[in-house]
């Protein structure tokens, strides 16, 4: 019982310590006071100037047309590339998830400044840079999501769909895709995550004249803190909070899928 | 379709990385080892030995170690209660805990500014019990403070996944066997979390040793961290070979700190990330 | 008859709603291999594990040599467990793994490693010790998970279901091991299956267990030769379990057919039900049994046949060594010691074992 009582308390503790923060910005930006410790009565307004703001709302276009064209692209890529991995032999197998790993392992300043390094060369830093350079780190998170779902797929059932006279297109969808299709999705979802958060490689490969969210609160950040990131904050956490009750109910309906089919 | 003709499917990946992972490192490579003018030099590289660089890098791996550490204390014990919570909703609590990972990166770095300021929530609490104002931000504890909280979930879930995956009799034979709950700590469930407890070191210890943002906003430009050395020789100075230079250093720290922990892993599954 | 060592007094377990024992009452006595018999859910495993120390029973008290353990944790019980799957710890070698009960009993290192030598001797796996446990197969596997328990000389062994994962020529052969092992320990083996076959021949006593309630204890030819419910009857080997009526003593009727047996003391015209073991039926001239029918199905066994003939609307089950043909008329015959009379379930409980099984 007294163990049951003090792990409690210490999950309250850390909970406590990963929400404090959390809960003082969404506090603060109902608050209508600039102060960060005084309650000057409720009000939207900080909402409303957030959604006035115009650094705010391109960063925020600008970050989920790069979110989404870098997580599409990339789960097409990396599903392609997932594929033909898992008909390689070891060796050359090897080589493309040794290749794989760069991105994932090397600090993202590295990785940023390479990539900086070539661009330049060729042509101007900006929307096309940072979608190539976030597509390059989504690609792994995929291919890592989708090669295991191949491995673990029964291959035989792709081979007795050829013998039962599919062509290779069909027996893929109706075959191999459903087979693949959470891991896609899983690798798809990471991808966006993994895009939405990145501030080191976009910062090194963004040029002038484009900001995605993360860039924009930069330097926003060193210039001072105000009360329209509360706002914005509130927002992103919200959606980042439905995006997990969305992750959760699919992985518990998977769960129960999985116990149906026993 | 045969195997061999399956394979192609790659090929646009391979075209991509050839372009954009290992042409990119070339490049950096190629910068690190040149002067401006395009001559062979390991100047830029041999300039980690630089006073202020050596300064900035033992710094950088103090922080990240001890950022590291206080991420495995708390996430260990963490992962445990998680791992022995038998209830139905186990799944979600879990999420629960690796959520804020979900909010944008900066937004949590802004948290902590405003909790951390002189002005802000914590030192309202030391001034109402009369501890009067402490200086919290720009300081090396607020960077660390920064660190742990943004890189905590990346400890708790390699951990809890390795826990999970202990199965339940293991630990009915060690308890069958005699075992102390401390002898099933030390001698069952660490040695099996240890992968686990690897890729969670590193998946800390690797962005702690290179970030430069946590150290620039919240340690105020007076914390200077390697990365921050390397940023500011591209964004604010112009020397690109010496930036080149220090990035490849720092490449070899991580690879070497990876390396490093690769040792104890014996399975070999601890690299995996996810 | 050596003394009693173990026993379990009203223990009752129930699972949210799920009642798993009701009031189970058994002793072990010492040395013996006692098996718990059972389909799966009947509470073979609850009562083994209670019996571990890893559940605690809701009601009731386990005592082991006179002392009260039912709230004892598994670490200070003297008796060890061989899991189902093994156990093993996959991240230490061998030798690691049948020295961990050893080494936190702070046992030296000569002995330790007397202890291993002796105890991979015993199951035949000489000079395995620095053997990785991926190495092995899920037989010596299984060996080993033996050895680790019992390097610690426990008064009592408990095998939860130990050759449920291995092939039928491995589990044959580990029954006669588990026998010799047993033999040159000299420790009481408590041991969980729903094999029927591995229970008949190692046990010294065999608990047939249904639903939460103790169907039978007895020795195996006393379970095989004279179950007391269709239950029994019907989860030892193959039966022909059929409704009968009892005339009068040494009289059944059955299929509308009066036929001798050695019952006696059931009363006049009570219902009761009938078994005959299938190897116990013969087949003769059609008017020489006391039923005549048509033989529907003729498979080869191996080591006999197995006939199944419709005689008076009733589908026998014959095991014979002798060939006959499909299409074939014949007569059946028992004699009547080999006829088994009893009582109908009396409890709505043994009732719902029946139909369950």
């Amino acid at each position: 019982m007294v163990k049951k009582a003090a792990s409690r308390i210490y999950l309250a503790l850390i909970f406590l310590f990963l929400y404090l923060p959390i809960l003082v910005l969404i506090v603060l930006s109902f608050n209508n006071s600039k102060s960060r410790v005084v309650w000057g009565g409720f009000t939207l307004k900080w909402y409303a100037e957030c959604f006035k703001n115009e650094t705010i709302t391109n960063a925020f276009v600008t970050t989920i047309q790069i979110t989404l064209a870098a997580a599409i692209i990339s789960t097409l890529l990396g599903t392609l590339a997932a594929i033909g991995i898992s008909a390689m032999k070891k060796k050359n197998k090897a080589i493309m998830l040794g290749a794989t790993n760069i991105p994932l392992l090397n600090a993202d300043i590295v990785t940023g400044i390479a990539m900086m390094l070539l661009f330049v060369k060729f042509i101007n830093l900006g929307f096309v840079t940072v979608l190539i350079a976030h597509i390059t780190f989504d690609i792994p998170y995929v291919i890592l999501n989708v090669l295991p779902k191949l491995n673990q797929a029964n291959r035989y059932t792709y081979e007795a769909a050829l013998d039962l006279g599919a062509t290779p297109l069909y027996a893929f969808f109706r075959i191999t895709w459903p087979e693949i299709k959470s891991g896609v999705f899983s690798g798809f979802l990471m991808a966006v995550t993994m895009s939405l958060d990145d501030f080191s490689i976009t910062f090194f490969t963004k040029g002038a004249g484009v900001n995605t969210l993360s860039t924009m609160l930069y330097t926003e950040l060193r210039k001072g803190i105000r009360p329209e990131l509360y706002a914005l904050s509130t927002i992103l956490f919200l959606i980042a909070f439905l995006l997990l009750l969305v992750m959760n109910h699919r992985s518990s309906s998977e769960g129960k899928g999985a116990k149906q089919a026993i | 379709m045969r195997k061999s003709g399956r394979q192609l499917f790659a090929g646009p990946y391979l075209i991509w990385i050839i372009g954009f992972i290992l042409l990119p490192l070339a490049m950096i490579i190629y910068y690190a080892f040149t002067t401006s003018g395009g001559t062979f030099t390991f100047e830029n590289v041999a300039a980690i030995a630089d006073p202020v660089h050596v300064r900035s890098i033992l710094l950088s791996l103090k922080l990240g170690i001890i950022c590291t550490i206080v991420c495995l204390l708390l996430a260990y014990p963490l992962a445990m209660i998680l791992n022995g919570l038998k209830i139905k909703q186990q799944n979600f609590v879990v999420f629960i805990f690796i959520l804020p990972m979900w909010m944008n990166f900066m937004l949590r770095i802004l948290a902590w500014r405003l909790l951390l300021s002189n002005n802000g929530i914590v030192n309202a609490i030391f001034q109402f019990f009369g501890f009067g104002t402490v200086k919290m931000l720009n300081t090396q504890t607020a960077v660390v403070f920064g660190m742990v909280y943004d890189f905590l979930p990346f400890m708790i879930l390699p951990i809890y996944n390795s826990m999970a995956r202990i199965k339940n009799d293991v630990i009915e034979a060690a308890k069958d066997l005699g075992a102390s709950d401390a002898i099933i700590l030390f001698k069952i469930i660490i040695p099996l979390t240890l992968s686990g407890i690897i890729s969670g070191i590193i998946m800390v210890f690797v962005p702690a040793l290179t970030s430069f943002v946590i150290s620039d906003l919240l340690g105020g430009g007076k914390v200077l961290l390697i990365g921050n050395v390397i940023e500011q020789e591209f964004m604010q100075g112009t020397n690109w070979n010496l930036g080149s230079g220090l990035s490849v250093v720092l490449m070899i720290f991580v690879i070497a700190s990876m390396a490093l922990m690769n040792i104890f892993d014996k399975d070999g599954g601890g690299t995996a990330v996810w | 008859m050596s003394k009693k060592l173990i026993n379990f007094v009203d223990i009752s377990k129930s699972y949210g709603n799920n009642l798993v024992l009701d009031e189970l009452n058994l002793y072990i006595r010492e040395n013996e291999f006692i098996t718990l018999l059972g389909p799966s859910g009947c509470g073979k495993t609850t009562t083994l594990r209670i019996l571990g120390g890893f559940e605690m029973p809701d009601k009731g008290q386990v005592i082991f040599d006179d002392v009260d353990i039912t709230s004892l944790p598994p670490n200070k019980r003297n008796l060890n467990t061989v899991f189902q799957k093994y156990a093993l710890f996959p991240h230490m070698s061998i030798a690691e793994n049948i020295a961990f009960g050893l080494k936190i009993n702070k046992k030296s290192k000569e002995y330790i490693n007397d202890k291993i030598k002796y105890a991979l001797k015993l199951v035949n796996l000489d000079g395995f010790e620095n053997r990785s446990i991926d190495s092995l197969s899920g037989g010596q596997q299984q060996r080993i998970a033996i050895a680790r328990a019992i390097v610690n000389e426990p008064k009592v062994l408990l095998l939860d279901e130990p050759l449920g994962a291995l092939d039928l020529k491995l589990r044959q052969d580990m029954q006669y091991e588990l026998i010799r092992l047993k033999n040159e320990l000299g420790i009481t083996f408590v041991y969980v299956t729903h094999d029927q076959e591995e229970a008949l021949t190692m046990s010294d006593t065999i608990v047939v267990m249904n639903q939460g309630y103790i169907q039978q204890i007895g020795t195996p030819e006393m379970i095989y030769n004279e179950p007391t419910n269709a239950f029994v009857a019907d989860f030892i080997g193959d039966s022909n379990i059929i409704d009968g009526t009892m005339i009068q003593d040494k009289v059944v009727e059955i299929l509308g057919v009066k036929i001798p047996c050695v019952d006696e003391g059931f009363g006049n015209n009570t219902p009761v039900d009938v078994v005959i073991r299938p190897e116990d039926i013969e087949i003769v001239e059609p008017e020489k049994g006391f039923m005549e029918g048509d033989i529907t199905s003729v498979i080869f066994k191996g080591v006999h046949y197995e006939i199944e003939i419709v005689a008076n609307g009733f589908e026998w089950l014959v095991h014979t060594t002798l060939l006959h043909n499909v299409g074939e008329h014949v007569g059946i015959n028992v004699i009547p010691f080999n006829i088994q009379i009893m009582n109908k379930p009396e409890s709505e409980d043994e009732e719902a074992v029946e139909i369950d099984a």
